[in-house]
This record gives structure tokens, sequence and C-alpha cells, in this order.
């Protein structure tokens, strides 16, 4: 089956990236196509919607939007994107957005694009797109059920979650090294907390960097990509499986935004930015501090990041900062809460604005437990809501057992599929 | 009730609706606020970094700071309208926000609200002026008895 993804779109001819678009598209196995509207229609459409546009390519969009919505043009997905910088493209791709998401069912991604924009650098967004279409049925599900294992393997950390019924009542976290052994250990600390043994488990899913190599050789029914999962994961233990919500994983080498609409990922970022802004960053400060990583976010807590300032966002240039205003007379207290209050910085500069983030904002992974970035990021945003579920240094390992529970009655066995 | 208007700060619009006993929710009051704080030194409105910051809650992160730093003074305005007049194509001293972007921002989130809505274009003979402040206070009096209901 072609997966048919509408494009909505205003700029992409005269920007050069029309046919970068349609090969990645292509590369999954999908099409781009473009809804099909009367002229005489356009403007009725437009002024239905409400959003006095100058630009009449805009008013297009609007009306192949308006089209999917009233259903005269049928697709499986929708691809939403303008010229970056476009301030009044920036707001309608924005309401297009919304408008598709409260009429329809259909996942969107949207992207602002330049003239360098390569089909690889859309990958991940059709992949995850069509993903979402062909997997929209695992991906809806809301509840764990029997006894299923999930394996997050990370950069930094291996991950494991065994689940029961809906409840998790065994985990395991294990630093990793050889991908299958450190999997085995973390399976077997998991294990070591409950009466089961491995044979009892009904199914397995896998995610993250190594979830081919460790699903293969477990046999897992489902491998999956980390964006998917970790939302998953996310609203499931955020209880905030309906309606909209943003996901952030500062992780150890990479970051996630993701934006879900009731439960299923519509747009995201991930990756790209330097080491300052990741957890590792926090590792080396809370060294240099002479805390371990889980006491930095309550040391931070009671610092003042305004009385010691980082000015430099890399990795290597940021720690000596901190090491001068140790020595300027800075307190342990306010250099914590520098070093969290600059990577929450990074993180908005560099990645939430390439999203438009929706309350609630649901933060995850290891560096949700440091007290002081979550306080950070939230500043940095205004104040918004953030929840920080119990269990969020397991994201991935939970939405990959509660995913996978929905897959082990079924004959779908993606170790059999890579 | 209270009453929003487009454009936000148009004394005129402002001045009706006092006068047939409802709350113009007007951007010179947020100004005022603004402006008075003794906490803040940035002139001439006293905006700062977090305005544009706390206008992503109604303006996507790629809309420019300038849209985001307005809706954070209209956005909480427009939350709180019970009703709303809008009135296009107005000339300056009529009352204007100064950008385009963030006039149709408005406008569309106005129109999203689903409360009771007047649109007018800006009158440009003596008689559409007159039928104009007729519009507006027959609207403004249905308004009492939709309060009374």
């Amino acid at each position: 089956m072609t997966i048919k993804i509408a494009q909505l779109s205003c700029g992409t001819e005269y920007s050069g990236v029309q046919k970068e678009i349609e090969k990645a598209a292509e590369t999954f196995g999908a099409e781009m196509v473009m809804p099909d509207v009367n002229l005489d229609d356009i403007e009725e459409s437009y002024e239905k919607f409400g959003l006095s546009c100058v630009s009449s390519s805009l008013k297009l969009m609007i009306a192949r939007a308006m089209s999917l919505v009233e259903g005269q043009n049928e697709a499986d997905a929708v691809f939403i994107c303008t010229c970056f910088r476009c301030a009044e493209a920036a707001i309608t791709r924005n309401e297009v957005r919304r408008l598709i998401q409260n009429n329809t069912d259909l996942p969107v991604v949207t992207y602002s694009f330049t003239e360098k924009t390569k089909a690889s650098e859309l990958f991940i967004r059709m992949e995850a797109l069509t993903t979402i279409v062909s997997r929209k049925s695992i991906l809806a599900r809301e509840k764990q059920e029997g006894l299923t294992l999930g394996i997050d393997s990370g950069s930094t950390t291996t991950k494991v979650a065994l689940m029961e019924d809906n409840s998790v009542i065994g985990t395991g976290w294990v630093k990793t090294g050889n991908v299958l052994e450190c999997a085995q250990d973390a399976i077997n600390e998991a294990l070591s907390q409950t009466d089961y043994t491995y044979n009892d488990i009904e199914a397995i899913g896998t995610t993250g960097y190594g979830r081919m190599t460790i699903g293969k050789q477990l046999g897992a029914k489902l491998i999956q990509e980390e964006i998917s999962v970790n939302s998953k994961g996310a609203v499931y233990l955020a209880d905030a499986q309906r309606g909209e919500a943003t996901v952030l994983d500062i992780g150890g080498m990479d970051n996630k935004v993701i934006t879900v609409n009731n439960g299923i990922p519509d747009n995201f970022t991930m990756g790209g930015i330097c080491a300052g802004a990741s957890g590792r960053f926090l590792d080396m400060a809370s060294g240099r501090l002479g805390v371990d990583i889980t006491e930095l976010g309550d040391l931070a807590r009671q610092g003042d990041h305004l009385k010691s300032q980082l000015n430099s966002y890399c990795i290597v240039f940021g720690i000596q900062d901190l090491v001068t205003n140790l020595a300027g007379g800075a307190t342990n207290a306010d250099a914590a809460s520098a070093a969290c209050y600059s990577v929450a910085e990074q993180v908005y500069e560099q990645q939430l604005q390439e999203i438009d983030v929706r309350e609630p904002l649901i933060q995850v992974g290891g560096t949700s437990l440091i007290g002081g970035l979550v306080d950070a990021v939230q500043d940095i945003l205004g104040g918004i809501d953030i929840i920080v579920p119990e269990y969020s240094q397991y994201i991935g390992a939970i939405g990959a057992a509660m995913l996978v529970s929905g897959l082990k009655d079924t004959d779908v066995d993606d170790s059999k599929k890579y | 009730m209270k009453v929003a208007i487009f454009p936000p700060n148009s004394m005129i619009l402002a001045d009706m609706i006092v006068r047939k006993g409802h709350e113009p929710l007007v951007v010179q009051n947020e100004m005022k606020q603004k402006v008075t704080s003794p906490d803040l030194d940035a002139p001439p409105f006293n905006m700062t970094e977090q305005d544009p910051i706390n206008g992503l809650k109604y303006a996507a992160i790629e809309v420019p700071s300038g849209v985001r730093g307005r809706m954070s003074l209209f956005g909480p305005l427009i939350e709180e309208a019970e009703a709303a007049i809008i009135m296009s194509e107005a000339p300056y001293g009529f009352g204007c926000v100064g950008c385009a972007r963030s006039s149709e921002l408005t406008v569309f989130s106005l129109r999203k609200r689903n409360i009771p809505l007047l649109e007018l274009e800006y009158p440009t003979s003596r008689d559409a002026t007159v039928e104009m402040v007729y519009k507006i206070n027959t609207f403004l009096d249905q308004l009492d008895s939709k309060e009374e209901e």
C-alpha cells in the first residue's frame, strides 16, 4: 500500500526543495499528493477559515487544508511546510496544523525549509509519518496488558522495564557498553525484583540506538524508533493520552522534543546540537562541583543562576566559565543553577525554536530527575505547566513494553523483518 | 460584559463600549501596568526579553519576536473577552497595532473564540458612519439581553 501524504505548502517550488520532499517520501514508500481545489473555492475557503493572509499561496494552502477537512480530498497523512523566517507563513502553518488536528485524525508533521533543505533532513519526519500511518492501531494503545518487557538501548544507558497488567513491576538501568550484554544485565536486574523468569515474558519491545541488534537477538515482536515509543511512554505515564502535549527528553548525547496529539506524535526535533546542551555537560559540571549527578538538581535549586553566568555554550568553554566563576567567589549552588540554566537556554534557543510548544510539557529521561533543570526549562518557557511523571527515566522502555503488549497475541514479529 | 476590540487600542470603540455600560478590554490598561512597574527599566514600554517568550502561548516560536511580544499583551485580553468588535481597514488614528502579522493573528484569535462578534469596515462616508454607530450600539444593547439570560 502506498501511503498518500497530502502536501500543504507555500514556496517549495521557488525554493527548489519540492524534488527533495518527494524523494524523501518515496524513500519510505509514500507519495506526496496536492489536494485538488477549484479556483472558485479558494476565496470562500480561506474566508471561512478566518485568517486574512496576504500571500495567495498561503490562501491556496488554507483551501487545500479545508478540502481535506471537508472530505473533498483523501490522504493518509499531512506534511505542512513553508519557508523558514516567513512570519505570515509561520502563523498560517500553525493554524492550519491545528485545523487538521482538530477536525481529522490524520497525522501531521510541520517543517520550515530553506533552499539548503535536502531529502536526508526530511527522512526521519517521513519515516515517522509512515510509521504513524502503518502502525496507527499499535500507537493507539492506551493500556499495557499481560507480562511484557521493554528495552531502551540508549547511547549512554540501557534501560529495561518489566510490566504486568498496566503496572511497572521491575526496572533495570545499566551503563551502555556491549549492547547485548548490557541489555541482558538490565533484564536480569528487572527480573530480580519479581518472581518471574525470562521465559515467563510474553513479548519484548525494543527501542533506542541498539534496538535492531537486541531485537533480532531476543526475538522482539516490536522494534521501533524512539520518537513514537518515547512519546507514547510519556503520555501514558503522565496520564495525558488525550489532547495535546510536548515531550522533552534532554539525553546524554542528543535531545528530543516531540509534540503529540491524542498520544500520536505529530512533530519533533532531535539531535544535531552541541554537547553543551546535553546531559553530558551536567554530568561534567557535577563532577567539577564535587557532587553526584543525582544531587545536582537540589543543589541548583538552592542557587541563583544570575550570580554565576556562563557566557559560553560550548561544553569545554562552559566548564572553563564554571571554574572561573567558582574562583571568583560564586557558590557551588549558584554555579549548579547556572549550569542547569545554560542547558535549558540552549535547548530553547537551538531546538524548541523549531517546534511550537504545547502544554503540558512532559519532561522525561534521566535529566528530568535534575530538579534545577526542570525549573530552568519552566522559567525559560514562561512558566508553562511541566509534568515529570514517575519512572520518567525509563520512558522508552515503558513505551516499548506498553506498545508490544498489543502485539503479543498477533503474528507481527519485527525481529524477522530486519 | 467584557468586550475586546480591534484595533485593541481604539479609544473611540472603547468609549462607545463604556457608554453602553460594558467593560472595554483595551491594551492601554496592560501597557499602563508595564510602564508604571517600578521593577523594570526597558523603555519605552518596559517590554523585556521575557514578554515575547510569554507570547509563545499564542504564537509559534517561529513567529517573529515582535508579533509574540504584542500577543503577550493582546492574548490575555482575547482569552478574557466575552464579546468582541473588529474594525477592519481603519486608519492609523483610529487605532493600530503597527504590524500586519499581529493584526492577522489577533483577528483570527478573536474569531476562533466563538463569542458574540461584530465585524465592521471603517466607514468612508457620513451615512456609513451613522450606520456603523447604530450597528455598534445595537450589538452592545443585545449583549445586555444575553447577559440577563
